[in-house]
């Protein structure tokens, strides 16, 4: 997924439906993805993606592409995903949202005990370059994938959707966050390091 | 540097972000051990799955109505003439 181009942007501008049609498909999932890394409800994310493009339209003719448009489109989900979320916490509690952070850099992403007290393996991971490609590319890995990131605490969670999912850059990213390259990039790690975890309890 | 610490920096290796010297070292302790370079791997194979998460194809549903919405802005509620 490529960022999208200051001529995609004009294309839009115009008014050009392909472009718009190519750009809506190409978005859907990370925007989805990125929808809910704040609220939990499929069909609620699904809203708040509708809802970005209802805002982002009506924006365009104002907007000038001094983010990319990717990033400009990613800035609306966040918006218009936490007010969401802020009317339904009045609703529901979500205790998510009282994990805290946990981006402690000192803090394990492996258990302790996979290491000797000298710090080696016990016993070596598994390679999973062996694992046949039919079961890396099956549903249910990518279903493991899915719980894995909706296990997350959010903050973890909207990194990690922004970055591999969305592919967007790195300083992108910290900035929209509003956070630091450095707590960014600890964010990612424990994000990664616990996708990776439930993947091996399910691929060995 | 041991293999505890290693799985540590993983993500500041694979995203450029440790020094010249930290970065030597960590590649000098991976070259010669199975253990590490298998989890780094694993992190590789675990960033190209999340990225599947990107395919998730848009319903029919949508598309038609975000595609209404965009031509109904193009031929009418446009703020500014092209």
């Amino acid at each position: 997924m490529g960022e999208a181009s200051g001529a995609e942007l004009e294309a839009l501008k115009r008014g050009d439906e392909a472009t718009f049609v190519d750009v809506i498909q190409r978005y859907h999932g990370p925007m989805l993805r990125l929808a809910m890394a704040y609220v939990r409800d499929h069909h609620v994310a699904e809203d708040v993606v509708q809802e970005t493009w209802l805002t982002a339209i009506r924006a365009l003719d104002r907007f000038e592409g001094r983010s990319s448009l990717k990033t400009w489109i990613f800035g609306i989900v966040i918006n218009v995903a936490r007010s969401r979320r802020r009317k339904e916490s009045r609703l529901l509690p979500f205790t998510a949202l009282l994990r805290r952070d946990d981006a402690d850099r000192r803090q394990r992403t492996v258990d302790p005990s996979r290491f000797t007290a000298a710090g080696d393996w016990r016993a070596l991971p598994n390679q999973w370059d062996n694992i046949p490609e039919a079961r890396l590319i099956a549903g249910e890995t990518l279903q493991r994938v899915k719980a894995a990131i909706e296990d997350l605490p959010p903050k973890h969670r909207e990194v990690i959707v922004l970055r591999d999912v969305a592919e967007l850059e790195a300083g992108t990213v910290s900035d929209m966050l509003g956070i630091s390259a450095e707590n960014q990039r600890v964010r990612l790690h424990r994000a990664r390091a616990a996708v990776r975890k439930r993947l091996e309890e399910y691929l060995g | 540097m041991k293999c505890r610490e290693v799985v540590e920096l993983m993500t500041d290796y694979l995203e450029g972000a440790l020094s010249a010297i930290d970065r030597h070292r960590f590649e000098e302790h991976i070259a010669g051990c199975d253990g590490c370079r298998a989890y780094l791997e694993q992190m590789r194979i675990t960033l190209s799955q999340v990225h599947r998460l990107a395919d998730e194809p848009i319903p029919e549903r949508v598309q038609e109505q975000l595609l209404e919405a965009f031509r109904s802005w193009k031929s009418t509620g446009r703020s500014t003439p092209s």
